[in-house]
C-alpha cells in the first residue's frame, strides 16, 4: 500500500507532549471526515521532537489531501490554543528527512 | 508558492501591537503581500501607519477598504469618493440590490457575502453572469472554517462548495484568511489545503491565493499610477524623452 509522510510543526506558547499532538490531529480529523473517514486516512504519529515541536505524520496516499486538510484545521492542542504548520510532504522517510534538512 | 498574497488580514487596528504581531506572523508564514482593510473615512492615514508597519516586517502592503453599503446608491457615492485613493475595493453585500450592484460595476474588485447569516448569500448564477462582465472577483474568506465548529462549520462548508461550484470557470475566487487572531493564520498552502474541504482543487486553491490576487493588485496600481489615462490606454513616454531619429 503506497503511503506518505507529512512533516509538520507543532505553534504554540509552549512545548506538546507527543500524545497531545496526536490527538488533537485525530480529533480534527474525525471532526472533518467522521469515524469512516478517519479509518480509511490510516494516521499514525511517526515521529516527534517535543523540544523543537517537529512531528513526522504517516498516512494513506489516497487520504492525503484529507490529512493535510486535518492537520491545517488543528487550533487545539491539549485545550490550549496552537497550531501545526505543514513543511513537506514525501513519499519516503529518507527523502522527507533529505527535503527537510535541505530547507 | 512564490508569490502569496492575503488581501483579508483583519486586526483590531485600534490596538496597533496587535497589529504588528499579525503582519510580522504574515511575513514569517511566507506571505508577500498584505492587505488591511482601512476605515472608509480616513483611508489614507491610517494607510500610512500600515504601510510603515508592513515595511518593517518585510512585507508588501495593499491599501484596501471594505464597504458595506445598504443601498446601491451609497455603494455609488463610496466608490466615486475612494476609488482614485485605494488599490483594493471589497464590497461586503447584505442586500440582493447591493450584490447586483456590486457585482456590475468595474470599480469594485472583490465582492463577499456573509459567511454566517444563512440569509444573506445572494451568489448566484444571475450575480457571476454580471461579475464575470465587470471583472470582479468573489473573495472567500477561510479563517472561518477554523473558528467555527460543528453545525455551524458544516453549513458552513456546504454554502463555500456551492460557491465555488457556481464562480468555476465564471468568476475568478481570492482566498483570504480573514483572520481577526495571529493563531487563525496559516501559510498559504494550509488554506489552499483547507479550501479542499469545500471542493476546491489545489491548482485553483493556489492560484486564488498568488496569481489572481497579484492580478488585482498589479491591475490597480497600474490604474492608479499617474501613467494611466483610460483602461487600455496608457503614457508609455513623455513628449521630452522621445528619441531622435
Amino acid at each position: 500500500m503506497r503511503r506518505r509522510y507529512v512533516a509538520a510543526i507543532v505553534v504554540g506558547s509552549r512545548t506538546f507532549a507527543e500524545r497531545d499532538v496526536y490527538d488533537a490531529v485525530w480529533t480534527s480529523l474525525v471532526w472533518l471526515f467522521g469515524e469512516v473517514g478517519a479509518s480509511q486516512a490510516e494516521l499514525y504519529l511517526v515521529k516527534y521532537d517535543e523540544e523543537k515541536g517537529q512531528a513526522t505524520f504517516r498516512c494513506s496516499h489516497k487520504a492525503l489531501e484529507m490529512v493535510k486538510a486535518s492537520i491545517a484545521a488543528t487550533t487545539e492542542v491539549a485545550n490550549e490554543k496552537a497550531s501545526l504548520r505543514m513543511v513537506r510532504v514525501s513519499g519516503t522517510l529518507r527523502s522527507l528527512r533529505t527535503k527537510t534538512a535541505s530547507q | 508558492m512564490k508569490y502569496a498574497a492575503d488581501l483579508h488580514l483583519c486586526p483590531q487596528l485600534d490596538n496597533r501591537a496587535n497589529v504588528k504581531v499579525i503582519v510580522e506572523r504574515t511575513a514569517e508564514l511566507g506571505y508577500t503581500a498584505v492587505g488591511i482593510p482601512v476605515s472608509p473615512k480616513a483611508p489614507q492615514k491610517e494607510a500610512e501607519e500600515l504601510k510603515a508597519i508592513c515595511s518593517d516586517a518585510g512585507v508588501d502592503y495593499v491599501s484596501r477598504v471594505d464597504l458595506s453599503p445598504r443601498t446601491p446608491g451609497e455603494l455609488l457615492r463610496s466608490l466615486r469618493s475612494l476609488r482614485l485613493r485605494t488599490e483594493v475595493i471589497a464590497v461586503k453585500c447584505y442586500s440582493k440590490e447591493v450584490a447586483r450592484q456590486a457585482a456590475k460595476d468595474r470599480r469594485v474588485d472583490l465582492i463577499s457575502f456573509p459567511l454566517v447569516h444563512p440569509k444573506k448569500r445572494f451568489f448566484d448564477f444571475a450575480e457571476t453572469e454580471l461579475a464575470s462582465e465587470a471583472q470582479a472577483a468573489l473573495e472567500v474568506d477561510v479563517a472561518p472554517l477554523l473558528s467555527e465548529q460543528g453545525y455551524r462549520r458544516v453549513n458552513l462548508l456546504s454554502y463555500l462548495r456551492r460557491m465555488t461550484t457556481i464562480a468555476k470557470g465564471r468568476v475568478p475566487i481570492v482566498l483570504s484568511s480573514g483572520a481577526t487572531e495571529s493563531t487563525l493564520l496559516r501559510t498559504a498552502e494550509d488554506y489552499c489545503s483547507l479550501a479542499y474541504l469545500f471542493g476546491m482543487e489545489l491548482h485553483d486553491a493556489r492560484q486564488s491565493f498568488s496569481e489572481i490576487p497579484k492580478r488585482v493588485i498589479e491591475q490597480n496600481r497600474r490604474k492608479l499610477s499617474s501613467d494611466f489615462v483610460v483602461p487600455g490606454v496608457y503614457v508609455v513616454r513623455r513628449g521630452k524623452e522621445r528619441p531622435e531619429s
